[in-house]
C-alpha cells in the first residue's frame, strides 16, 4: 500500500479503522522521507527516535483520549520553537539552538495527537522568497528539482508536494505560505492576523507573521488550522474569537456567493498564464453559481515598497536579540563587547537577513522615520482601506497567488527588486491582516500555478467552502510530482 | 555663584511593587538568587511575547494621579531599541509619545517657602537586568531584575537649588510611598535617581548646557553632587571656559562629580510602536476606580491634623513621614484615644522602641487599640504615666491587651485613701529630719517624700493624692 | 537614484551592530539605494489626514492578571549560554 500519496484525512480514517497504526505512518513517512530528501532537501533537523516513540505512544492511547488528528505525521518550518528539537531558522546564528520552551502552536499540535517528524527549511529567519537563503541547504521543487520550492516556507511546501509528510506547519509575513504552496502544487493558508498564536514563532515583521498550515486538499487544511488556532493569553495579539471547525464550511455550495476579481492581480507584471489559470478559475466558480465581477484594489503597487519598510524596520528590532550571550552562535576571538556584537551578528547572520536589518535601521533612524517608516504606515492603511471596500460589495477576493510560476533556482538571488516582487500579489494580503489560501489551479510548462482567495477578517470559513468547491471541480490536486525514490 | 541661576532637572526611576513582572508571570521580588526569578520571556528568547501586567498600569496610573498628572486615556508602548548586555531583547518597552501620565506636579517646602515643581511626564518600562562588573576583562550578567515594571517621572526644570532637589526627592517619595505602589527604597534599587544641571547669567532665558549626574545612591548624595556640580560649572564658566554635554559621576569618597563621558549627539534609539502589545484605551470608569484607590495623601493628612485635630503642625509633619505611622496615628484616634497624648506616644515611646529595637510598627505587639487602651487607662487615672510605660513595653513586646496586663501584674494605681494614709503616716514617722526641713522652709523636702511613697508603692499610688495627703499630714505634726 | 551615502550605510551598520568593511560599504551603499528608490514611489500617495496602521487587527487593553510562576530552573536557563560563571552569564567588558 502507498501511503505517501494519500491526504491526511484518508490516512486518519485508516488510523481510525485500525488498518494502519501511527508507528506504521510514521515508520512510512521516514522511509518516504530517506527515499526522497536526498533530491529534495526540505528537511533540516529529523528526530526518528522521538518520533517514533511518541507514535508508539499514540497506539496505545484509548479511542477516547486521542486527539482530532490523531497518529499523524507532520514537519513544522523551522522558525517555529519546539522544545527539545534543534531550531534553528535556516540560519548559522542559531546552530544548534536547542529550545527550553514550545511554541504554542507546537503544543496544540501535540494537543491533537500528531507527530513531529522534523523541522523544515526556510529562507533565513523567513527572508527570502526562495528558500534559497538558508544558511545549510537549498531545498528543490519536487515537480521539477532545477526550480526553487519558493520561500521562505520552501521546505514546508516541498515536503508536502514530495509525499513525505501529509501536511505541515509554514509562517507567512508576506506571502511566505502561499508562495511556495503555488509553486509546489499545494494548498497553504495564511489565517487571519491573530488567528493562531506566533508565541514561539521566531519573529520576522510581528506586525504581519502568520503560522498556517500547508497541505494537499482544501479540508486536510481546515483540519489542521481548526487544530492549531485559538486564543493564546501568551499572545496579546490572538484573538479571543471562538475557533470554527472550518471543516463544516466546506459545503461545496458557493451559488450566490459573490466574488471579485481584482483587476490590479491581472495588471502589469502578471504573466499570462497566472492570468489565464485565475480566468478559467473565475469561469469554473461560476459555474457552480458564483457571481463574479471585476474589483479595483488601487494601492496595491505601494504595496510591496510600504511592506518592505515596515517588515525590515520591524526585523531590525526583532532580530537585535541575536548577539551571543544568551543562546546561538558566538564569534570566536572576542575581547570586548563591542567586538562580540558585531563579530558575531556579520558572522552569524547571512547577506539578506542583514540588508534588511541595515534597511529597517534606516528606515527608522531619526531624521528617515517619518519620511519612511511612518510614510508606510499610513500607505498601510490605504492599503488596507482597499479591502475593506472590496468586501463591502463581494464575499471573496480571487486573483493568481505569484506572477508566474517557480523560477530556477539560482537565477533571482542576486536581484532582490525582482525576487520582491515575486510577492506583489501575497503581500497586500498581510499589511491588511485579512486571511487568504492558495489552492494548486493549473500547470504550465509542467510548474504549478496557485489561485489566491481572499476573505474576511476572520471568515477563513468563507475562504475554504470557496477553496473546496474549486479543488472539488478540478483535477489539479489530484496530480503528484513524479519522484525518483532514493534506496536510503 | 552669585553671578548664575542654576537649572535642575531630575529623572526619577521607581520599580513598582507587583507579584510578576510587568510582561512576563517571573517573580519580580528584591534579592532572589542570582537568575533564579527568569522565565524565557525575561531571556529574550527567539520566539516569545510580552503581555501587560493589569496591576503594573494601575500602580503606574496610581503614581500619576498622586504626582497630579492627567492621564492619557489612549495609551501605548514603544520600543526603545539600543544594545547592552543587561537589555537581552536589545530593545527596551518603554512609552514614547503617549507617557501614561503628564503634566503633573508637586509642593514643595524649603525654608518655610512653599514652591510648585512641574512634572514632564510619567510613563511605564521594564527595568533591565543587573550587570556585575569584574577586574578581570569581563562582566556577569543577573537578569532577575529584567522586566521588572518601572515608572520614570521626569521634572520639568523648576528646580534652583540643591536643598530643593533634596525636598522634592523627598516629597515624591513620600507620595508614591503612600499609594503603595513601589517600596522607595534607594538601597534596594527601588528608586533611583539621576540629575541634569545646568547654570545660565540671570536674566538670560536660554538654558545653558546641562551635565547629566549619575551615580547618585541616596537623596544626600543628590545634594552633595549638585552642590560640587554646580560650583564646578560656575568656576569653568568664570574662568572663561565652556560646558560640554557630558554625563558625569558623583564620587562618594571624594564628594565630587567625575566625567563619564561626553555626549555626542543624541542617541538615536530607534522609537516605535511595540507591535506585540495593544493600544491602551483607559475610560473614565477605570480611572476612577483606580483613583479610589488611592489613600489620602500626606499633605492632605497634615491639614486635617492641623485643623480638625488641633495638632502642632511639627507633630502633624512627624506623624505623616511615613504612611505605617499616619495610619496607626489614625487609627489610634479611631479607637477612642486623645489625638495629642496618641501623637505625643507615637512621636516618643513608640519611635524610640522602634529606633531601638530596628523594627517597623507591624513587626510589634502594638496595635492602634491596644495602644488606644492604654492611654484611655491613664486619661481615667488607672495608671500613672510612669506605669504605663511598663505596659507599653509588654504591648509592644508580647501584644495582648493592656487592662489586663495592668491586672495581672498588678499594676493598678492605688487610690484609696485609707490605703495610702496608712502608708504616708509610716513614712512621716520615719522621716523626721525632712519634716523639720519643711517646716523650715525647703519645699523640696516634700518632693522627697512623694519620692519614698512612691518607692514604697513600687510608682503604683497616685501621684496628685499623694501630695495632698503628704501636705495634709505634715502640717498636723 | 535614491541615496544612501557610504557613511550612512556605515552609520546604520554600526547602529545595529554589523561589522562592515569598506567594500561592504559600497556593496550596501548600492543595494540599500535600490530598495530605497524603489520606496520613493510611496511619495507619490497622498496620505494627508490618514492615520497610520501598526496592528493589521485592532484590539485594545489586552492584559494579564498579577499572577507570578516560578522562575526558570537556572541549569535549564543556562542551557543554552555559551559562557556563565556563579550562576551569571558571562559577557565581555565594555572597554578594552
Amino acid at each position: 500500500m502507498t501511503l505517501f500519496n494519500k491526504s491526511a484525512k484518508e490516512l486518519q480514517s485508516l488510523i481510525h479503522k485500525k488498518e494502519l497504526s501511527a508507528a506504521e505512518l510514521t515508520a512510512e513517512s521516514f522511509r518516504r522521507i530517506g527515499a526522497v530528501d536526498g533530491d529534495v532537501k526540505a528537511f533540516l533537523a529529523l528526530d526518528e527516535e522521538r518520533a517514533s516513540a511518541r507514535a508508539k505512544e499514540l497506539d496505545n492511547t484509548p479511542m477516547e483520549d486521542r486527539g482530532p488528528l490523531h497518529g499523524l505525521p507532520i514537519g513544522v518550518k523551522d522558525n517555529i520553537v519546539t522544545e527539545g528539537l534543534e531550531t534553528t531558522c535556516a540560519s548559522r546564528m542559531l546552530g544548534g539552538f536547542d529550545p527550553i520552551y514550545n511554541a504554542t502552536a507546537a503544543t496544540k499540535l501535540d494537543q491533537a495527537g500528531l507527530v513531529t517528524v522534523g523541522k523544515l527549511n526556510m529562507d533565513e529567519f523567513a527572508m527570502g522568497g526562495s528558500t534559497e537563503n538558508s544558511f545549510y541547504k537549498k531545498t528543490a521543487n519536487p515537480w521539477n528539482l532545477d526550480y526553487v520550492p519558493g520561500g521562505s516556507s520552501g521546505g514546508s511546501a516541498a515536503a508536502v508536494a514530495a509525499g513525505e509528510v501529509p501536511f505541515s506547519l509554514g509562517s507567512d509575513t508576506g506571502g511566505s505560505i502561499r508562495q511556495p504552496a503555488a509553486y509546489c502544487g499545494v494548498v497553504g493558508m495564511k489565517p487571519t492576523y491573530g488567528r493562531v498564536s506566533r508565541y514561539g514563532l521566531v519573529a520576522f515583521a510581528s506586525s504581519l507573521d502568520q503560522i498556517g498550515p500547508v497541505t494537499r486538499t482544501v479540508e486536510d487544511n481546515a483540519f489542521l488550522l481548526s487544530a492549531v488556532s485559538g486564543h493564546d493569553p501568551y499572545d496579546s495579539t490572538s484573538f479571543g474569537v471562538d475557533v470554527p471547525d472550518f471543516a463544516s464550511a466546506l459545503t461545496g455550495d458557493v451559488k450566490g456567493l459573490k466574488i471579485g476579481i481584482a483587476s490590479e492581480y491581472l495588471g502589469e507584471g502578471v504573466g499570462d498564464a497566472s492570468k489565464n489559470a485565475v480566468r478559467e478559475a473565475a469561469r469554473v466558480l461560476e459555474s457552480l453559481g458564483a457571481e463574479v465581477s471585476e474589483v479595483s484594489l488601487p494601492n496595491t503597487k505601494y504595496a510591496l515598497p510600504a511592506y518592505y519598510l515596515l517588515s525590515s524596520s520591524e526585523a531590525s528590532s526583532n532580530l537585535a536579540r541575536f548577539d551571543g550571550i544568551r543562546y546561538g552562535f558566538r564569534a570566536d576571538d572576542v575581547r570586548t563587547l563591542e567586538d562580540l556584537y558585531k563579530k558575531t551578528r556579520s558572522e552569524g547572520f547571512g547577506d539578506e537577513v542583514k540588508t534588511r536589518i541595515m534597511l529597517g535601521t534606516f528606515a527608522l533612524s531619526s531624521g528617515f522615520y517619518d519620511a519612511y517608516y511612518k510614510k508606510a504606515q499610513k500607505v498601510r492603511t490605504l492599503v488596507q482601506g482597499d479591502f475593506m471596500n472590496a468586501f463591502e460589495d463581494y464575499d471573496v477576493i480571487i486573483g493568481p497567488t505569484t506572477p508566474t510560476p517557480a523560477f530556477k533556482l539560482g537565477t533571482q538571488v542576486d536581484d532582490p527588486l525582482t525576487m520582491y516582487a515575486n510577492d506583489i500579489l501575497t503581500i497586500p494580503v498581510n499589511l491588511a491582516g485579512v486571511p487568504a489560501i492558495s489552492v494548486p489551479c493549473g500547470f504550465t510548462e509542467g510548474l504549478p500555478l496557485g489561485l489566491q482567495i481572499i476573505g474576511r477578517h476572520f471568515d477563513e470559513s468563507t475562504v475554504y467552502r470557496v477553496a473546496h468547491a474549486f479543488e472539488q471541480a478540478t483535477d489539479h490536486h489530484k496530480v503528484m510530482p513524479e519522484i525518483r525514490e532514493v534506496q536510503a | 555663584m552669585t553671578n548664575f541661576e542654576t537649572i535642575i532637572g531630575l529623572e526619577v526611576h521607581v520599580e513598582l511593587k507587583t507579584d510578576s513582572k510587568i510582561f512576563s508571570p517571573a517573580p519580580a521580588h528584591f534579592g532572589a538568587g542570582p537568575n533564579t526569578n527568569t522565565h524565557v520571556i525575561d531571556l529574550g528568547y527567539p520566539g516569545v511575547l510580552p503581555v501587560l501586567n493589569k496591576r503594573a498600569v494601575e500602580f503606574g496610573m496610581k503614581a500619576a494621579m498622586a504626582l497630579n498628572c492627567q492621564i492619557n486615556q489612549e495609551t501605548k508602548f514603544d520600543r526603545k531599541n539600543y544594545f547592552y548586555p543587561d537589555n537581552p531583547k536589545a530593545y527596551q518597552i518603554s512609552q514614547f509619545d503617549k507617557p501614561i501620565g503628564e503634566h503633573g506636579w508637586i509642593e514643595i517646602e524649603v525654608e518655610g517657602k512653599k514652591k510648585r515643581i512641574g512634572i514632564t511626564r510619567l510613563h511605564l518600562e521594564e527595568d533591565a537586568g543587573k550587570l556585575n562588573h569584574t577586574d578581570q576583562g569581563y562582566s556577569l550578567v543577573d537578569y532577575n531584575r529584567q522586566g521588572t515594571p518601572l515608572i520614570e517621572i521626569v521634572s520639568e526644570p523648576d528646580i534652583r537649588t540643591p536643598e530643593e532637589a533634596y525636598a522634592y526627592l523627598e516629597k515624591l517619595k513620600s507620595i508614591i510611598q503612600y499609594t503603595g505602589v513601589s517600596d522607595v527604597k534607594m538601597e534596594e534599587g527601588s528608586l533611583r535617581c539621576d540629575a541634569n544641571i545646568s547654570l545660565r547669567p540671570y536674566g538670560q532665558e536660554k538654558f545653558g548646557t546641562k551635565a547629566e549626574l549619575k551615580n547618585l545612591n541616596s537623596f544626600n548624595f543628590v545634594r552633595r553632587g549638585l552642590e560640587h556640580e554646580q560650583k564646578r560649572q560656575a568656576e569653568v564658566l568664570l574662568s572663561g571656559g565652556i560646558i560640554e554635554q557630558e554625563t558625569r559621576r558623583f564620587d562618594e569618597s571624594t564628594g565630587k562629580t567625575v566625567l563619564m563621558r561626553v555626549k555626542e549627539g543624541s542617541d538615536d534609539y530607534r522609537y516605535f510602536p511595540e507591535p506585540d502589545l495593544t493600544d491602551l484605551s483607559i475610560d473614565d470608569e477605570w480611572m476612577e476606580r483606580v483613583r479610589a484607590e488611592i489613600p489620602e495623601l500626606p499633605d492632605a493628612r497634615k491639614e486635617r491634623y492641623v485643623n480638625d485635630l488641633g495638632l502642632p503642625a511639627y507633630d502633624a509633619m512627624v506623624l505623616t513621614l511615613t504612611k505605617d505611622m499616619s495610619d496607626f496615628f489614625d487609627a489610634t484616634v479611631g479607637a477612642g484615644a486623645d489625638a495629642k497624648l496618641a501623637s505625643n506616644w507615637l512621636m516618643g515611646e513608640v519611635s524610640a522602641y522602634l529606633n531601638t529595637n530596628q523594627k517597623e510598627l507591624g513587626e510589634t505587639g502594638l496595635t492602634p487599640e491596644n495602644l488606644a487602651a492604654m492611654i484611655k487607662l491613664i486619661e481615667e487615672g488607672t495608671i500613672s504615666s510612669k506605669i504605663a510605660k511598663k505596659v507599653f513595653k509588654e504591648l509592644a513586646d508580647n501584644g495582648g491587651n493592656p487592662e489586663q496586663i495592668v491586672k495581672e501584674k498588678g499594676l493598678v494605681q492605688i487610690s484609696d485613701e485609707g490605703a495610702l494614709l496608712k502608708i504616708v503616716t509610716e513614712i512621716l514617722d520615719n522621716n523626721e529630719q525632712s519634716i523639720e526641713d519643711f517646716k523650715a522652709g525647703k519645699d523640696r523636702a516634700i518632693g522627697f517624700l512623694v519620692g519614698q511613697v512612691m518607692k514604697a508603692t513600687k510608682g503604683q499610688a497616685n501621684p496628685p493624692l499623694v501630695n495632698k495627703l503628704i501636705n495634709e499630714e505634715i502640717r498636723k505634726r | 537614484m535614491a541615496d544612501i551615502t557610504k557613511d550612512q550605510v556605515k552609520h546604520v551598520a554600526n547602529l545595529a551592530r554589523l561589522a562592515i568593511t569598506d567594500e561592504e560599504a559600497d556593496y550596501y551603499a548600492d543595494k540599500l539605494g535600490a530598495i530605497i528608490e524603489f520606496a520613493e514611489q510611496l511619495n507619490e500617495v497622498d496620505t494627508e489626514g490618514v492615520a497610520p496602521t501598526t496592528h493589521p487587527v485592532p484590539l485594545i487593553n489586552v492584559l494579564r492578571e498579577d499572577k507570578p510562576v516560578p522562575g526558570l530552573d537556572r541549569d535549564l536557563m543556562m542551557k543554552n549560554v555559551p559562557e556563565h560563571e556563579d550562576g551569571m552569564v558571562k559577557v565581555p567588558s565594555i572597554l578594552d
